[in-house]
């Protein structure tokens, strides 16, 4: 909401001396959020003038038509001569009044006047548009033609109140009422402790039974309807020049002498009002449900299907409006300019719609209006007939029509909203104590009516619908005796239990991938499913059932992810882009799965507790959404340096992080040879845990698929690994158990089996380990080797050095070997292996 | 290597005579002086005092010798080796100090080459901001809430005091998900705060609660430079008895104090939400120039633009509708609730000018913010 200060300044007195910017700090304050202070014409200096153009001479020869003129500006150029200016406008003929700039001037933005040449002649001075004085747009597109009863030679800054502040109010949804000039007037006045000169207190005559006929079939959707009518309206008459001011100020541009009078009486009182051809509409006025598939064109020239909840005017033919939006086209006012069509007779509509029906409508069409913004909002039902009134005394004064006698006016009844509430909960709420006579008198400052002792009978005023419970009247207390002042306390919460183990192994993850050198690129999580054809995904694989939006930001990324793949390797595409090309990055995020059966999230009610099975019912309606966690890798995982060769990233790196994720949760991981879209398959591991005694694969690891690669635009040999970080927490031993140390010595033994190329070190090892039996402390692969010619085509040598250690005593060299030998039996019976050598 | 022998004269055992003696000493302190290595040196070491040296063979023979002769054999060969040893200790001395002159120096490096075999990774500043927050808040014993990102709208919005026709739900900016049959009505969408972990904190736990909701949200905002369709919340919900807005105030001050240092302060303003009754929006003093630059042209402030103060986000007393429908008693209780954005925060806080750093994962920006924040 736009407030110019002179406005304002109409109905509170303020001191002379206080700025925008004053008015800005009490506002606030008192919680109107006033993000800016205009100030117009700031910068402007005179002279400029009114002026009359005397003659017009047509240049030729040039790309644009120029005119030369004299304009007389009475004795304002100090000569009384007729001034000689140069203009490229030709909105305007010899007697129109204008306005003039004349050198020495200033015009906003800094722009200084003086005599120059120009198209071959000396310009003394400007004629002015709107635009080059700051005022806004007055939809001439051309300079302004002043009417002709404006006086020669009279200072224009004043004429069009250039200079002005204006405050610009972000009104919050509760605060309808500060959708006007009255109410934010309210509010400066409370603010300063000043009276408020309430624009809607007028004379209105009381309702009678010969106004214009309306019939409200609909009375819970518009339980207020006031029609007037005016007749004989001067088709020429134009709005004065302040009343077009005061709307330009507001932001709203002047059409024609009915509707600006109309949209001033809005802003001024906060009453959205609707003027009718009177001579359009046919029949009685009717407020009702449209019916299904009904149709209306709006103002706007959009035919509209109509539903049955919107609400709509009508006459005999049908809807002439969409109540509280937008009126119909087919009683739209006419213009000034089309005398002969011209309106002459309106029917003036200040009607209360309900906000919810009106925000509905509003929504359902797409269709946002001053009117509707203000219904949805709140707007105070008493004032609808003061602002009947003070449209119709607008158009008598301005457009010189006579004022029907017929008042119409259909009122569903009501009584005045009440709130009983403690005299000291406002005391409860902010933690200081006000009493009860400074809660009374600043519930009385916002207008409400106020009864009792400890325990108060508060009437809220009509103005303010958003006063419905006590702590509605506890802000109000807090806010008006400044929040601002309120005191600095701590509460003492319960001692608590910390991060749960959940929480803190997500934190371990992420610093112990950091750690090895990953750094962290959390990804959005919109995805396009052509991702799951380029990463190689089977047609039945289960990633590729997405949960989707309704309205994605883009349509190319309608989905939500299913794996961190997508956004972590665009992430590495991105930086391999911008020119780093050894790349180690991670993300842990959630992924989302649709659920087999998926209810719809139903309507549960919010006045009580919902029921354990209400709860369930709503969580069932959501995806599944486990955390992942992802690592990409591409380029030189070890730089070369002085201290030599540097080392490329390889899929054991992409293995090694799964090892680091597992080991910070606690989960024994099984990594075996397997077989995943996306990756390489002969280079991908699968991801095993073992949880509630099952085993579960919980992730992949390895190098990606070249064709991957090549769709993703990737760089070669881009390594990835991701895991369900949720199932690895499941696997996971909290609380690991010290190891008893042995002081004794240790014993250690090589050896160096060979076995046919298939068969994995894992299961050598884990055969290794369970021959060796207890005196076994450690064991360490530290040597494959292939040699067709040495170990016969097909075989590979494993090379192990094990360590046996007794808790008791030193182990002699027979016990450490004969536990040698058991471990290299059961690797021969288990996996084929031969000793080698 | 010979054994006692009673027969034998003592003045007929060669290697005990005086001048046999001293030539074995000369001789050892001779090789000692020639060596010019720590190993020639340990060489000589073995040859002239080790088991078979001269002076260890002669001294095995003075058991031969009849006693009276014993002792003066002794006192010469205890006097010459003391001397060997004595001497082959300060030779040992000057050549380990040699070889630290000279080898050690030889073995030099340049200290200040790099290691950067491995280049260090980081996490991001707005998981680490994030955590920060929660860890002030963990050590006065809030507990930290987490929940879906794709949620319920009766979460989201209507236990929030946010009805289907609440002017604030249209503006929500809110992603809408898809529904089993492609339909637009099905009731979930991606949470557009961390609101609804605080309506489910209250229905999970006992009272009374205090919880912080840090996470990922979304709104339907363009990404550019000052906006971001996926961001991070913190919110905060304290429900207890006797709960105000003083106390309210007391812990935002106490948050940006632990954030920002000491004598920082907060202020409220009157503002609107529907979950909250009270309401208000809270900034915090400019940390940078402490409100100094107001008014003060000579010393601007980019980080406030000379305001003074920062706008945080927004806060208030939890409406009493909502605590009904969470099934707590809003006569007996109370609540207070905070909740501002990450990304803000680390802008000011860290000086990012573009948002958009934040999102693109571009390892130049995240690296410099390391482990913790």
């Amino acid at each position: 909401m736009r407030v110019p200060l002179s406005w304002l300044r109409e109905y509170v007195d303020l001191p002379a001396t206080e700025t925008g910017r004053d008015v800005q700090a009490k506002l606030i304050s008192a919680g109107l959020e006033v993000e800016t202070v205009e100030q117009l014409g700031h910068d402007l200096k005179g002279p400029l003038v009114v002026g009359q153009v005397l003659t017009i001479e047509e240049l030729e020869g040039f790309k644009k038509p120029i005119r030369f003129c004299t304009v007389d500006v009475g004795r304002a150029n100090g000569t009384g001569e007729p001034q000689e200016i140069v203009c490229g406008a030709r909105n305007f003929a010899v007697g129109d009044k204008v306005v003039v700039v004349l050198p020495g001037a200033t015009l906003p933005g800094g722009f200084s006047i003086s005599a120059r040449k120009t198209y071959g002649r000396t310009s003394h001075g400007m004629i002015c548009s709107s635009d080059e004085l700051g005022m806004g747009d007055d939809g001439t597109k051309g300079i302004i033609v002043l009417p002709p009863e404006t006086e020669v030679g009279r200072d224009a800054i004043e004429l069009l109140e250039l200079v002005d502040e204006v405050l610009d109010i972000a009104v919050t949804a509760n605060r309808g009422d500060c959708l006007s000039i009255r109410g934010v007037a309210r509010e400066t006045a409370i603010a300063y402790g000043l009276p408020l000169r309430d624009p809607a207190l007028l004379d209105v005559p009381a309702p009678n039974a010969f106004g214009y006929p309306v019939k409200i079939s609909e009375p819970l959707g518009c339980d207020r309807f006031t029609a007037r009518t005016v007749s004989g309206l001067r088709p020429e008459a134009r709005s004065p020049i302040w009343l077009q001011r005061r709307l330009q100020k507001v932001g709203m541009r002047p059409i024609s002498l009915a509707v600006d009078v109309t949209n001033y009486v809005m802003m001024e009182l906060g009453q959205p009002l609707h003027a009718y051809d009177r001579g359009l509409v046919q029949g009685a006025i009717g407020v009702r449900r449209a019916e299904e598939g009904e149709t209306i064109v709006t103002l706007d020239g959009v035919e509209r299907t109509l539903h049955a909840e919107d609400l709509v005017i009508t006459d005999d033919r049908g809807p002439i409006g969409l109540a509280g939006v937008m009126g119909g086209a087919n009683t739209e006012i006419a213009d000034h300019e089309d005398v002969e069509g011209a309106t002459t007779d309106v029917v003036i509509e200040a009607a209360h719609f309900d906000a919810v029906s009106i925000a509905r409508t509003a929504r359902r069409h797409k269709l946002s209006s001053e009117a509707s913004r203000r219904f949805e909002r709140g707007v105070d039902p008493q004032a609808a007939s003061a602002a009947a009134q003070r449209t119709v005394d607008l158009l008598v004064l301005l457009a010189g029509g006579t004022a029907d006698a017929g008042v119409t006016e259909v009122v569903a009844p009501s009584a005045p909203h009440t709130i009983t509430v403690p005299a000291d909960h406002p005391d409860k709420v902010a933690g200081v104590t006000y009493g009860r006579e400074t809660v009374v008198r600043r519930l009385q400052e916002i207008g409400c009516d106020v009864y009792g002792q400890d325990e108060l009978i508060v009437t809220v005023p009509s103005w303010r619908p958003d006063l419905l419970e006590a702590n509605d009247l506890a802000e109000e207390v807090i806010r008006l005796e400044g929040y601002e002042n309120l005191p600095s306390t701590l509460p003492k919460p319960p001692s608590g239990r910390g991060l749960t183990h959940r929480q803190r192994l997500h934190r371990r993850v992420g610093r112990a991938l950091a750690g090895a050198g990953f750094v962290e690129a959390p990804n959005y999580p919109f995805v396009s499913e052509q991702v799951f054809d380029q990463l190689g995904l089977d047609a039945d694989d289960p990633a590729r059932r997405v949960v989707r939006l309704v309205n994605p930001l883009s349509d190319e990324e309608p989905a939500l992810r299913t794996s961190l793949l997508p956004g972590l390797l665009g992430a590495l595409r991105r930086n391999d882009g911008r020119g780093s090309h050894d790349l180690a990055l991670f993300e842990t995020g959630l992924v989302f799965h649709p659920r087999a059966e998926r209810p719809v999230a139903g309507h549960v009610p919010v006045d009580r507790r919902p029921t354990d099975e209400e709860i369930a019912a709503l969580d069932a309606a959501l995806p599944e959404q486990p955390r992942h966690v992802a690592v990409v890798l591409a380029g030189a995982r070890e730089q070369a340096g002085w201290w030599g060769k540097g080392r490329p990233a390889d899929w054991a790196d992409a293995v090694e992080a799964a090892r680091v994720v597992a080991r910070e949760a606690g989960a024994d991981l099984v990594v075996r040879k397997g077989r995943y879209g996306p990756w390489h398959p002969g280079r991908c591991a699968e991801l095993v845990v073992v949880a509630d005694g099952a085993e579960q694969v919980v992730g992949h690891a390895g190098e990606l698929h070249p064709r991957v690669l090549k769709a993703l635009g990737l760089p070669e040999r881009t390594c990835a690994m991701e895991v369900n970080l949720d199932g690895l927490e499941r696997a996971g031993d909290d609380t690991p158990q010290a190891p008893g140390i042995s002081t004794f010595p240790v014993a250690t033994q090589d050896v160096a089996l060979v076995v046919d190329k298939p068969v994995p070190h894992a299961e050598v090892e884990a055969a290794l380990r369970e021959g060796a039996g207890e005196l076994l402390e450690g064991i360490r692969l530290f040597d494959v080797y292939e040699n067709a010619e040495q170990l016969g085509d097909g075989r590979k040598s494993l090379a192990y050095a094990l360590r046996f250690r007794a808790g008791d005593r030193t182990l002699t060299v027979d016990e450490a070997s004969a536990a040698r030998d058991a471990a290299v039996a059961l690797a021969a019976e288990r996996t084929g292996a031969v000793l080698r050598g | 290597m010979s054994a006692p022998n009673k027969s034998y004269d003592p003045v007929e055992v060669e290697a005990l005579k005086p001048e046999e003696i001293e030539r074995m000493r000369d001789e050892a302190l001779a090789a000692f002086a020639a060596a010019d290595s720590l190993d020639a040196l340990q060489e000589a070491k073995v040859a002239h005092t080790g088991g078979t040296s001269p002076l260890a063979l002669a001294n095995r023979e003075i058991g031969a010798l009849p006693p009276h002769a014993k002792a003066e054999a002794g006192k010469r060969v205890g006097q010459a080796r003391g001397a060997v040893n004595k001497a082959l200790a300060v030779r040992q001395a000057e050549l380990e100090a040699e070889r630290d002159a000279r080898v050690l120096v030889e073995e030099d490096v340049d200290v200040s080459l790099p290691y950067d075999r491995v280049p260090a990774g980081a996490r991001h500043p707005l998981t680490t901001l994030s955590e920060r927050i929660e860890d002030i808040f963990v050590a006065m014993g809030y507990e930290v809430a987490e929940g879906p990102q794709v949620e319920a709208e009766w979460f989201n919005f209507d236990a929030l005091n946010i009805g289907p026709d609440h002017p604030a739900r249209g503006e929500a900016d809110t992603f809408f998900v898809e529904g089993p049959d492609g339909g637009a009505d099905s009731g979930v969408v991606l949470r557009t705060h961390t609101s609804p972990v605080q309506i489910r904190s209250l229905l999970d736990r006992e009272l009374p609660v205090y919880v912080i909701c840090p996470g990922r949200v979304y709104r339907t905002d363009e990404l550019d430079a000052t906006h971001t369709p996926v961001f991070h919340q913190v919110e905060l919900l304290a429900v207890d008895e006797g709960l105000t807005m003083a106390d309210l105030k007391g812990t935002l001050d106490h948050m940006v104090q632990s954030l920002f240092g000491e004598g920082m302060k907060t202020r409220l303003r009157p503002n609107f939400f529907p979950f909250t009754e009270p309401s208000a929006e809270m900034d915090m003093v400019c940390y940078v120039c402490r409100g100094e630059s107001v008014g003060n042209p000579d010393r601007p402030c980019r980080t406030c633009s000379s305001e003074g103060w920062i706008e945080l986000g927004g806060c208030g007393m939890v409406n009493p509708r909502v605590l009904t429908a969470c099934g707590v008693d809003p006569e007996k209780y109370s609540g207070f609730a905070f909740g501002f954005g990450i990304e803000r925060m680390l802008m000011f806080r860290h000086n990012v000018e573009d948002m958009r750093d934040m999102v693109e994962g571009d390892i130049r920006f995240t690296r410099p913010f390391g482990m913790e924040i």
